[in-house]
């Protein structure tokens, strides 16, 4: 019955694709509850309530660089604003969580400390249903996807390309900094949320829940990688490249270039809003520095370092950089910086493969 | 009325009196209640008796107090005098309670101070108590007020006094005094005026807080005086404000707009090429305030082209070592320079630390021109329009009329063809960029003049030079200086009406929504890089 | 990249025959012609680039059009293709499609084809892609996301590939192709879209010798089942695949024949060598 589905899929990665996929999807769903939640602390295998966490937000920035390196790395779009998408989904699931808190906060009302604090005295319009998870939900996705939507529409047709549209989607980002900064848009100012207890009725702070969570980061990692995976090897995907390297000659064969970068456009926005939605319960707050432009950037690099037009690269890209950045900020937190500008500069001029470029040399940007 | 004048009269030419204040007026004011005080306080200004200034000084310090609740005793460092006769009180009685000074009385004494220095020989003196009096003057001020405005031969404080008087008189009890008063309030350029006339128009229930017809049909009209003068004003501020944004974004953008139109690069290291300039400034203000502290005021004159050099080389110094070797990939270029602004701002941290440093402004710079009322433009602006505009003129003239700029130029046109008739294109490319810091070194050089310097000085002004760009158009001067002026202008007028971020976010919102109409800009050069 | 033909054309999202959509071809050619030209004129700014020019193209015939520079060749097939239209006169593909109505998409999907002077393939894309890029087809995302090459596509690719050469290197990156091949694989991307009427411009150009004499071969087995104009200035190219040429000069025709005819025709030598 799921005959073609299922060989489709099948299709997607070799043998060795496969057993190495299974290998990951071992450790992250058998090997890590196992480690963290089965074995005592002092065991030399158990894995540290910390090391879950990390492990799960990066694999939540996993996502994101996956999703980036559908625009950046096949399509030839970079976009310098895709945190936002990122931080609207986790300003969603965060009204959500926050509902949860329900009369446990500081002022023991039903509305969240913030709004008591401003001397609000009932929620805004576009709070309402948001104690609703599958609601929530929905927000995840419609938000990040209705706004990508429109901007690409305006932007793609209008033709603007390359450094311009960047700085655009740079623009908009901070322009929706500036806005969740403000106490009177109703997200909480700069504080933003946090302090959240409970998530689908578990709480949110106990080691159950957070593998929970864990495993709900890895298997949307893996499930975006396979879906990644089916759009870049499909014709499709070989449009997308097409437009990435030639975008007039694509026009001239017939193709809309503006539909298609509008599709993968979107679609990257949502990925990245489920992403974030998957990391603010992870790590416990959102705010609106989530949607600095320099947040954003960085996204670009971890792609840029992996491996542009590699859906592996990119991950790899974004578990380097920021494991780098968990160790160094702690370590040497003054040279964090300087690493991570080094590490741009080095990258684009010597290493504009990314380490899969090095690992492979020979491969030819196949996906 | 004339004895008070006859008193105040013989105060002002006896100032120098000895120390006597009537034992009774003294304990008044500092065991007394309320309006006890309050008279007492009018009484004892008006005799002009030298010990009250000291005294009203001990009331306000809280120095004052009261021994057995009869004698009044100024109290300081373990010395006591007696409040009445000046003379010392040893030993310090025991039963000393503090004199209450509430609110109102602290309200009193302000202005009773400021009547007697109406009195002053300074004109200064005179000026800022006749300011101090427009906050607030009781009725009893009225017969000093009067006094003072006969004796007065200043015509500026003339004015003022004469203000002050009518926005007493309008709580007079003679309705003709009252008319007189509204209509010489027509006058005022004071905000406070606005208040008071609104006042007078209030509805307390069916009637009006001003009984008389006459009077408020006067009221009214003087209102709409003063509104209009007002919001002239305003608009004259706004506009200024906005030409001064309008400069700053400018001096910021013009260095992005030569770099990106010759070579295609946006460079997000250019905010913090600015910052560089800005700190230049910081350096040469302290070498100058080390080693040549009488010329201190002539600072600027090293820091500008300090500023310059320092923000030119490290440009130059970008280009030859990281950006030649991007030429042709823009996307990479971006995230190359954004790797540089993260290595300068730290760099910086670390150097001169994460706080702002201060950058003073020299004294012909600081303070500022009243044009009319309540319209002051600060000098520092004025002066930083100015140097905009030399910058602007020296660079046109650079690019219009030098080799270099023709070189410049054509590369911008036709790299190809140029370096095909023997351009030099590589040395052009360097000399473009370390010009185009440069500017952003002068620019960073005015702003340490008008705001903070810190590390991030360069992120505030990264993304408005960079709409700047975007909205200008490339490869013509004209676009960056409509471009820079439009956006300034816009952000201040926006700004009056709903805040600086909903501005901010209106204008960011304008050019992603304006850029779809023209994606090249307002002013560009046909066949340009926009899709680079 | 001369493509950039479409880089304006907004249309191209809508109409009837935009969007990728394919187009039943009906192109009317009961009179045996496939193209008119009648009278046609275009100035540019006083410059008279083509003057009541007519020319006619057999359904099935491989033409040849030469002339110096200047003489109006390009600026024709910018009127056929749609990228200029004319300031007077008429253009008709086959009886019935006025071309001067159209846009350059609809003229590409009515089965007019344009190869430009510089071979534009997907570099990073390999020869069998690229041909699958340009492959007759629904070239709407939701097609493209579920598309799948079946048997019968398959066959057209590797016929394709046939024909011009390069079956054997099928999936090498066109980016690594030679100059010559990579414009066989620009000709066999232009037949994937199953044209009636194929404009040649320059074909041979940078062409070593081997190379332009199969691109003749290659121009005289695609005549017949498909109209082909080609534009050169290679004279020894022209002489080898030539039934009928025509010279234009100063946005006319000056003279139209066998090659034979023309390189005889007074007229023609004195524009050629001057007076």
């Amino acid at each position: 019955m799921m005959g073609p589905l299922a060989s489709h899929i099948g299709r997607l990665y070799g043998r060795k694709g496969w057993i190495a996929l299974a290998l990951c999807a071992a450790v992250l769903f058998v090997a890590f509850p196992l480690a963290n939640l089965a074995l005592p602390k002092g065991n030399l295998l158990h894995i540290s309530d910390y090391t879950v966490a990390l492990t799960g937000k990066i694999m939540c920035y996993a996502i994101v660089a996956l999703a980036m390196d559908l625009i950046w790395g096949y399509t030839g779009i970079l976009s310098l604003g895709h945190g936002l998408f990122f931080a609207l989904g986790g300003y969603a699931m965060g009204m959500y969580l926050m509902r949860m808190i329900g009369r446990e906060g500081q002022y023991q009302s039903d509305l969240p400390d913030f709004m008591v604090f401003l001397n609000w005295k009932a929620y805004p319009w576009y709070w309402s249903f948001t104690e609703h998870f599958w609601y929530a939900a929905l927000l995840v996705v419609l938000v990040p996807g209705l706004l990508a939507f429109v901007f690409g529409f305006f932007a793609f047709r209008s033709r603007i390309k390359g450094v311009y549209f960047s700085i655009i989607t740079q623009a908009l980002t901070f322009a929706f900094m500036l806005l969740f900064f403000r106490n009177d848009t109703g997200f909480g100012g700069n504080n933003g949320f946090t302090d959240f207890k409970r998530i689908l009725g578990f709480h949110i702070a106990t080691a159950e829940t957070r593998m929970a969570l864990f495993i709900a980061s890895g298997f949307m990692l893996m499930l975006t990688l396979l879906f990644a995976r089916a759009i870049v090897s499909s014709k499709f995907g070989r449009v997308l490249t097409a437009i990435r390297d030639a975008e007039s000659r694509v026009m001239f064969s017939g193709y809309n270039p503006v539909h298609y970068k509008l599709f993968i456009w979107t679609v990257s926005a949502v990925i990245c809003g489920i992403a974030g939605a998957l990391y603010v319960p992870q790590v416990g707050i959102i705010n609106p520095s989530e949607m600095s432009p320099a947040n954003s950037i960085e996204i670009a690099i971890w792609v840029a370092v992996g491996g542009r037009g590699s859906l592996v690269g990119a991950i790899l890209g974004a578990a380097l950089v920021n494991g780098a950045k968990s160790v160094l900020t702690v370590a040497f937190p003054e040279y964090w910086l300087f690493f991570l500008g080094l590490l741009f500069i080095l990258v684009t001029l010597f290493l504009p493969q990314g380490v899969i470029g090095l690992l492979n040399p020979s491969r030819e940007k196949r996906a | 009325m004339k004895k008070f004048a006859l008193a105040l009269g013989l105060a002002l030419c006896c100032a120098r009196m000895a120390w006597a204040l009537p034992a009774d007026l003294v304990l008044a004011v500092a065991a007394g209640d309320s309006d006890e005080q309050v008279a007492a306080v009018s009484k004892l200004v008006t005799s002009g008796d030298a010990g009250v200034a000291a005294f009203f000084q001990a009331l306000l310090d809280g120095n004052v107090q009261v021994a057995g609740g009869k004698r009044v005793l100024i109290v300081k460092d373990q010395q006591g005098i007696d409040a009445a006769s000046g003379e010392k009180v040893e030993p310090l009685p025991a039963d000393l309670d503090d004199a209450v000074v509430n609110n109102r009385l602290r309200g009193t004494l302000e202005s009773a101070r400021s009547a007697l220095r109406l009195a002053s020989t300074d004109r200064a003196q005179r000026l800022a108590a006749v300011k101090t009096l427009e906050d607030g003057a009781g009725e009893e001020m009225l017969p000093l007020i009067g006094t003072a405005l006969e004796r007065e031969t200043d015509a500026d404080i003339r004015k003022l006094l004469a203000l002050v008087q009518a926005s007493v008189q309008l709580k007079s009890a003679d309705a003709a005094l009252r008319l007189a008063a509204v209509k010489a309030l027509a006058q005022s350029d004071n905000p406070n005026t606005k208040m008071l006339l609104l006042g007078l128009l209030e509805k307390k229930g069916e009637s009006y807080a001003e009984p008389d017809a006459g009077v408020r049909a006067a009221a009214q009209a003087s209102l709409q005086a003063v509104q209009s003068r007002l919001s002239t004003a305003d608009r004259i501020n706004q506009i200024f404000t906005g030409v001064s944004l309008g400069s700053i974004l400018l001096l910021a953008a013009l260095g992005l707009a030569i770099t990106y139109g010759l070579m295609g690069v946006i460079n997000m290291a250019h905010g913090e090429l600015i910052m560089v300039g800005a700190y230049a400034t910081y350096l040469a203000q302290n070498l100058f305030r080390a080693q040549a502290p009488g010329l201190f005021d002539w600072y600027l004159l090293a820091a500008v082209p300090a500023a310059f050099f320092a923000s030119a080389l490290v440009g130059m110094a970008l280009e030859r070592s990281v950006i030649r070797f991007l030429y042709g990939r823009p996307l990479e270029t971006l995230l190359a320079t954004w790797g540089i602004s993260l290595i300068l701002i730290q760099s910086v941290r670390s150097l001169f630390g994460a706080q702002n440093v201060q950058v003073e402004n020299p004294v012909w710079m600081s303070g500022g021109v009243e044009i009319i009322a309540n319209v002051v433009f600060p000098w520092n602006r004025v002066v930083i329009i100015g140097f905009a505009l030399a910058v602007l003129t020296l660079v046109w003239f650079l690019l219009t009329r030098t080799r270099l700029g023709l070189f410049v130029r054509a590369v911008t046109q036709n790299r190809g063809m140029a370096s095909c008739v023997g351009v030099p294109t590589a040395r052009v490319d360097t000399l473009a960029f370390g010009l185009g810091s440069g500017i952003a070194g002068l620019a960073g050089c005015a702003l340490s003049q008008i705001g903070n310097v810190g590390p991030d000085l360069g992120q505030t002004y990264i993304v408005d030079s960079f709409m700047v760009v975007v909205l200008g158009g490339v490869g013509q001067l004209a676009g960056t200086v409509y471009a820079a002026l439009g956006l300034g202008m816009a952000n201040k007028f926006l700004e009056a009406w709903s805040g600086a971020v909903l501005a901010k976010i209106a204008i960011l919102a304008f050019i992603i929504v304006f850029i779809q109409k023209r994606p090249q800009g307002l002013f560009a050069l046909k066949g340009r890089m926009a899709d680079a | 990249m001369n493509a950039a033909a479409f880089s304006d054309s907004e249309s191209f999202g809508g109409g009837a025959a935009a969007g990728g959509r394919v187009l039943v071809p009906g192109v009317d050619v009961s009179h045996k012609t496939i193209l008119y030209l009648e009278d046609i004129s275009v100035s540019f700014d006083g410059f008279k680039a083509l003057n009541k020019l007519s020319l006619d193209i057999d359904d099935g015939e491989l033409r040849c059009i030469i002339g110096p520079n200047g003489a109006g060749k390009t600026t024709m097939m910018d009127v056929i293709t749609g990228k200029t239209r004319p300031d007077a006169g008429t253009v008709y593909f086959g009886q019935t499609i006025d071309l001067a109505r159209l846009t350059e998409a609809e003229i590409a999907h009515a089965g007019i084809g344009r190869k430009f002077q510089k071979p534009t393939v997907f570099e990073r894309h390999s020869v069998f892609e690229n041909l699958e890029l340009a492959m007759k087809t629904d070239k709407r995302v939701r097609a493209s996301l579920t598309a799948r090459l079946d048997s019968a596509q398959r066959d057209r690719i590797a016929e394709t590939l046939g024909l011009i050469h390069l079956a054997g290197e099928a999936d090498r990156y066109a980016g690594l192709l030679s100059h010559g091949q990579k414009q066989w694989l620009e000709i066999g991307m232009l037949l994937m879209q199953e044209p009636r009427l194929l404009l040649l411009d320059e074909p041979v150009a940078g062409m070593t010798d081997e190379e332009t004499e199969r691109t003749g071969e290659l121009c005289k087995t695609l005549a017949g089942k498909h109209s082909v104009v080609v534009v050169e200035h290679d004279m020894d190219f022209v002489a080898g695949i030539a039934r009928k040429v025509t010279v234009l000069h100063e946005g006319s025709v000056l003279a139209e024949g066998s090659m034979g005819e023309v390189q005889s025709d007074a007229r023609v030598i004195e524009v050629y060598l001057g007076r």
